[in-house]
């Protein structure tokens, strides 16, 4: 039997499958609890986990994800949600300086198993500091595993994934995909972390997306289907670990790479991926490699300057046909 | 009721609380002696002339009791019982150093005895101590985390945030501020809105100002002992002030000229150390018995600067191990 929800009905689902499973998993954040998260992701957990385990915080993100930190040092499995990623901001000596550190710094006598889940991404004109993509932050960052799920089923096993994983995890929700739908399966969903998906088949381009740019990238697919132009979309799911060997094979089997990122130009995730390409598969490739990205600025809060900004159906599908010319 | 009454410490108790004392002292002045023959590389912040706090503090934790400190920590670390010659292998950057040389100086850290870490970052370590305290209650282990910082740290965001989510979630922590007079080089009373920067604050977290001499391990080992068992009995967390000094520079061979000679000469005058050895003698102890614990302190401190020296250098093996739980460093298949 499989069910159809949504994306953000899957987040709250993954949290409870969780938390059903292991009383050491706990939830914190901003408005998580009674409210039941300010994208209601999280409504139900607090009626049915009680106020121990799923609470809510004052506006203090250093606390938010000090605590999980100390508490994952000290016997628990916690889960933070940092209400916007790019809040991310206000406690990143958290993240990045202690929490990605310390086993290393410590040799391995500190393992901390922890999440801190966030609401990622743009298209809904909130403008440059509700909006951004900041996967690729995580990314720069020895000792953070960084996941971005599309699809509702990939919510709940990802999430089911990284709430297992002995290292922390930043695993990235999409705010433009909240209200998408996608049929998950019943019963207990785990999946792999580092573990891309090939979404598509086709002999004529690979399409690399993230995220919300994989049901861009998807339809462009379609698009380009019709114009005769068969495309395989890969969608990475996460982006340490890196699941270069899929990527790799995708390119041997088309021979044309493109990427969809949602991030500012420089630095983002495609930069890093299209450097591993250029240096194990250049002798796999027809042409170069194209990266489709946001421009390298600030996210614009207008309808019609956002959309023109992120990548679009239409600049894939243009992209790519023009490429193949 | 069974209310927990705290007995000074008897003689025997003081004792070890002087050789504490006296351990950190010849730590920190080795640790310095081989900074400067440039065997420990990079920095060290010392913590001589500040020992009677650690000292105190450690001498009434439970031995399942979690420290966290800053990068001035090595007084905090030893005294939570780590192994002195690992943690001078890790100053020299040595394979056995507790960290395998990951760390360094800044970064001590042994875990096994609940010495949870050293933190460079300034006021990072108080929302992570709230964080344990957190998991304490919650698995109901009746630990108590206990947070150790500079003066300085009081000015950063972190100490706020810290201070109320703790108090609002009746945590078991205990935050010890370590009032040397000084952020680096900077007097703290130039840069701060109050004259005692943690206790004068501690009325808006609701919590009472509490200042101590942190030169007195007497008076530390009191006011710990009541702070650990009011965490204990759930009755949440507290704010100590310890007035103290740094006899030494910030850091490295910082030679601390930024702070007067009468000021420096005073605190001098008031060294822990000699004035405990003083007051113990008062109280009884022997001369043949302070003079025991002076004279075997010299052979351990021997003992584990040899320990470090003779240390095998890491293998650059170990550089790409323990980033992730499976020991490896791959961020890729
Ligand atoms: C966030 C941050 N800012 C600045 C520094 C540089 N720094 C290192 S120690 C220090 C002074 C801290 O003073 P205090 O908290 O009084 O501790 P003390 O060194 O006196 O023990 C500063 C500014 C830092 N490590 N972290
Ligand atoms: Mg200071």
């Amino acid at each position: 039997m499989a069910e159809l929800i949504t994306y953000r009905e899957a987040v709250a689902r993954a949290l409870a499958q969780e938390m059903e499973r292991d009383p050491n998993v706990y939830l914190i954040g901003e408005d998580v609890a009674a409210a039941g998260g300010v994208f209601k992701t999280t409504p139900g957990l607090l009626e049915r986990f009680g106020e121990r385990r799923v609470r809510d915080t004052p506006i203090s993100e250093e606390a938010i994800i000090g605590a999980v930190m100390g508490a994952a040092m000290n016997g628990l499995r916690p889960v933070a949600e940092i209400m916007f990623s790019d809040f991310l901001a206000t406690c990143w000596d958290l993240v990045a300086n202690q929490i990605a550190k310390t086993r290393y710094m410590t040799d391995g006598q500190v393992a901390l198993p922890l999440v801190i889940r966030t609401a990622n991404g743009g298209g809904v004109r909130f403008g440059a500091q509700h909006s951004q993509s900041l996967e690729n932050w995580a990314m720069s960052v020895p000792g953070l595993k960084v996941v971005a799920p599309s699809t509702p089923k990939d919510v709940i096993a990802l999430l089911a994934a990284s709430v297992r994983d002995p290292d922390p995890v930043i695993f990235f929700e999409h705010k433009g995909l909240f209200a998408s739908r996608g049929e998950v399966p019943d019963g207990e969903l785990v999946g792999q972390l580092g573990e891309a998906s090939v979404v598509r088949s086709g002999p004529d381009a690979t399409i690399l997306a993230l995220a919300a740019m994989v049901p861009k990238a998807l339809q462009a697919a379609d698009e380009l289907s019709a114009q005769g132009i068969e495309a395989t979309v890969v969608d990475l799911r996460c982006l340490v670990p890196l699941d270069t060997r899929t990527i790799l094979s995708a390119v041997a089997d088309t021979g044309r790479v493109f990427t969809v990122e949602e991030n500012p130009r420089l630095c983002g995730w495609g930069a890093e991926v299209v450097s591993i390409i250029a240096e194990e598969a250049f002798y796999d490739l027809d042409s170069p490699v194209v990266r489709i990205t946001t421009d390298h600025i600030p996210l614009p809060a207008s309808d019609i300057l956002e959309d023109a900004t992120i990548p679009s159906v239409t600049r894939i599908v243009d992209t790519v046909t023009r490429s193949l010319d | 009721m069974n209310v927990a009454v705290v007995a000074g410490p008897d003689l025997d108790a003081r004792l070890r609380v002087y050789r504490m004392m006296l351990e950190a002292r010849r730590f920190e002045e080795s640790a310095h002696q081989l900074f400067l023959e440039g065997l420990v590389k990079g920095t060290t912040h010392l913590g001589i002339g500040q020992e009677a706090v650690a000292a105190g503090f450690a001498a009434a934790m439970r031995a399942d009791d979690l420290t966290f400190c800053t990068y001035r920590g090595h007084n905090h670390t030893l005294l939570r019982d780590a192994p002195p010659g690992r943690l001078m292998s890790e100053l020299l950057g040595r394979s056995e150093g507790v960290c395998g040389g990951k760390g360094g100086s800044m970064h001590l850290t042994w875990a096994p005895t609940g010495a949870m870490g050293s933190y460079a970052i300034v006021g990072a370590h108080l929302p992570i101590a709230v964080g344990a305290a957190w998991a304490a209650v919650e698995r109901g282990t009746g630990q108590v985390a206990v947070c150790f910082f500079g003066d300085g740290t009081t000015n950063i965001g972190a100490f706020h945030e810290a201070l109320n989510l703790a108090v609002v979630w009746d945590l078991p922590v205990v935050f010890v501020c370590e009032n040397n007079l000084y952020m680096e080089y900077t007097p703290i009373g130039s840069v701060t809105a109050v004259e005692n920067p943690a206790a004068d604050r501690a009325a808006a977290y609701g919590l009472e100002g509490l200042l101590v001499d942190g030169n007195d391990p007497d008076a530390m080992y009191e006011t710990a002992s009541d702070a650990l068992a009011r965490a204990r009995r759930g009755k949440g967390p507290s704010l100590i002030e310890a007035i103290t000094y740094r006899h030494g520079g910030h850091s490295r061979a910082d030679p601390g000229t930024y702070r007067p000679d009468e000021e420096v000469r005073q605190w001098l005058a008031r060294d822990p150390i000699p004035m405990y050895r003083a007051r113990l003698a008062d109280a009884g102890a022997s001369e043949e018995q302070l003079g025991g614990i002076d004279q075997s302190v010299e052979l351990w401190i021997e003992a584990a600067v040899e320990e470090a020296k003779a240390a095998p250098e890491p293998s650059v093996d170990s550089i790409a191990t323990e980033v992730w739980a499976d020991g490896g460093s791959q961020w890729r298949n």
